[in-house]
């Protein structure tokens, strides 16, 4: 079978997911700007961890190989170690993106001592000015001194995981270097406008010109990064960038989010994306292989307006998520389309009244309230 | 077929499946997760899924090839997608009983 043949069978979807998100908790103790999940409070309704262990049975019956977890920040959580042990003991590996915050020294030794187990830590500049515009104050060396530890307790290759913006951009070779410093492998993603970066992605997001400049690094760099296959809208570029060529929304990705609501991917937490619950009958695995949702996402999907462009093959008209929250049509070009429309898009609805040109918002935010000073 | 594709050095070795691979059976043939250098690899046919579970019964590659009931003329292509998942350690060589 071709690889072309085996994308085609990977589009009408698999019998369970390869990539599946689930971020443990709402609760966070930062708030970066760029949130995809809007994170800050914890949610009432979050799975209990009893809950949490029956999603982990369903999906080791399931063959699901590893899970992604984060948040929210997941090592708020107090059952963090055993949800995570549990899973591991399931066969069932795990990946998870944490600020750091919480791993100290001994906390570094434990997650060292596991197998299975693999850590992202989040950076979003080489340098707390960078990073911290982002992530809040005090977040760079909260990251750093979870790294060193990590390093001290002798973890082995960690991840730190980039979200790729405008600001950043230029440090790209910085951040190879500061992985390769600790033996540690670099991932970098692409910013998408889901949760709080519906109101930060005009500010934070490549211009044109560096889609070009995260392009050629990729080709220059690619087999040494990962990316989570996220930077597919480039290959309209050039040659294709390592990695599966396809939105893997509902097909081969979904999220199980904090309630136990399960969204076609991470970047998509809106009604109009939500396959149903881990709490309703027959649980994920029904949700998976029957929600009208996620079946309707494994048939052809229609070129659009894409359709008479000659880079389609190529990039598959970009990121669903990325076309949704700025508000185009999800068959047409995507918002950083590499040939200049979807710029011409975004323009055209900036120009429509008000009524015509507002955005979806995400489904919930649980920004923690700003507190007014009593006294000032 | 040329001898030269018969004579694949990979068709005389004993393998096995590593014992840190599971297969997960899907339409196109399986998905193989290594939970040790976690590589995910697409088994693109359900008869290499068939071969690579038979490895261990075998005395050689080309022996497990014959069991499962592959035609010679396909055995290039099997050497091949074998010396790739050979690659990414999804089999291994097995020391010869």
């Amino acid at each position: 079978m071709s690889a072309e043949s085996l994308v085609a069978q990977l589009k009408t979807g698999l019998d369970a997911p390869i990539c599946l998100t689930w971020e443990l908790t709402y609760a966070c103790n930062l708030q970066c700007v760029h949130c995809l999940s809007s994170s800050g409070q914890r949610d009432d309704r979050e799975l209990s961890t009893a809950e949490a262990k029956r999603v982990l049975d369903q999906l080791r019956e399931l063959q699901v190989f590893y899970i992604n977890i984060g948040g929210g920040e997941p090592m708020v959580r107090r059952d963090f170690f055993e949800l995570v042990e549990y899973s591991v003991a399931s066969n069932i590996g795990v990946k998870f993106s944490t600020n750091g915050a919480f791993i100290d020294a001994d906390k570094a030794r434990r997650l060292a001592a596991m197998d299975y187990l693999d850590i992202q830590i989040s950076l979003d500049g080489v340098d707390a000015v960078t990073n911290d515009a982002v992530r809040g104050e005090g977040s760079y060396d909260m990251a750093r001194r979870a790294m060193d530890n990590l390093a001290a307790a002798d973890f082995g290759p960690f991840k730190i995981s980039v979200v790729v913006t405008r600001q950043n951009v230029p440090q790209l070779d910085r951040f190879k270097a500061l992985a390769d410093s600790y033996g540690a492998q670099l991932r970098i993603t692409r910013l998408r406008p889901s949760g709080r970066g519906v109101d930060s992605w005009d500010h934070l997001h490549p211009t044109n010109a560096q889609q070009r400049e995260i392009y050629d690094w990729l080709i220059a760099n690619g087999e040494h990064v990962l990316t989570g296959d996220s930077f597919f809208h480039l290959n309209a570029l050039g040659p294709s960038l390592p990695g599966l060529n396809m939105c893997g929304a509902g097909r081969v990705v979904c999220l199980i989010d904090p309630i136990g609501d399960i969204y076609a991917c991470p970047f998509v937490i809106h009604d109009e994306f939500r396959a149903g619950n881990v709490r309703d009958p027959g649980g994920f695995a029904e949700v998976w292989k029957r929600s009208d949702l996620f079946t309707s996402l494994r048939e052809p999907q229609s070129a659009g307006a894409c359709a008479s462009c000659g880079a389609f093959d190529a990039c598959q008209g970009g990121c669903m998520a990325a076309k949704f929250f700025t508000g185009l049509p999800l068959d047409g070009p995507d918002p950083e389309c590499v040939t200049g429309h979807g710029e011409t898009e975004l323009a055209a609805l900036a120009a429509q009244p008000v009524a015509v040109s507002l955005k979806p918002r995400p489904a919930m935010d649980h920004t923690k309230p700003v507190r007014t000073p009593v006294f000032s | 077929m040329s001898t030269e594709l018969i004579a694949h050095p990979l068709l005389a070795t004993a393998l096995e499946l590593h014992p840190q691979v599971a297969l997960r059976p899907e339409p196109f043939g399986a998905l193989a997760y290594h939970y040790g250098n976690r590589r995910l690899v697409f088994m693109k046919h359900p008869d290499m899924v068939t071969v690579a579970n038979a490895l261990h019964e075998h005395r050689t590659f080309a022996d497990a090839l014959t069991a499962c009931g592959i035609a010679p003329e396909r055995w290039p292509s099997f050497a091949k997608a074998f010396a790739s998942l050979k690659e990414s350690d999804v089999v291994r060589e097995r020391a010869a009983a």
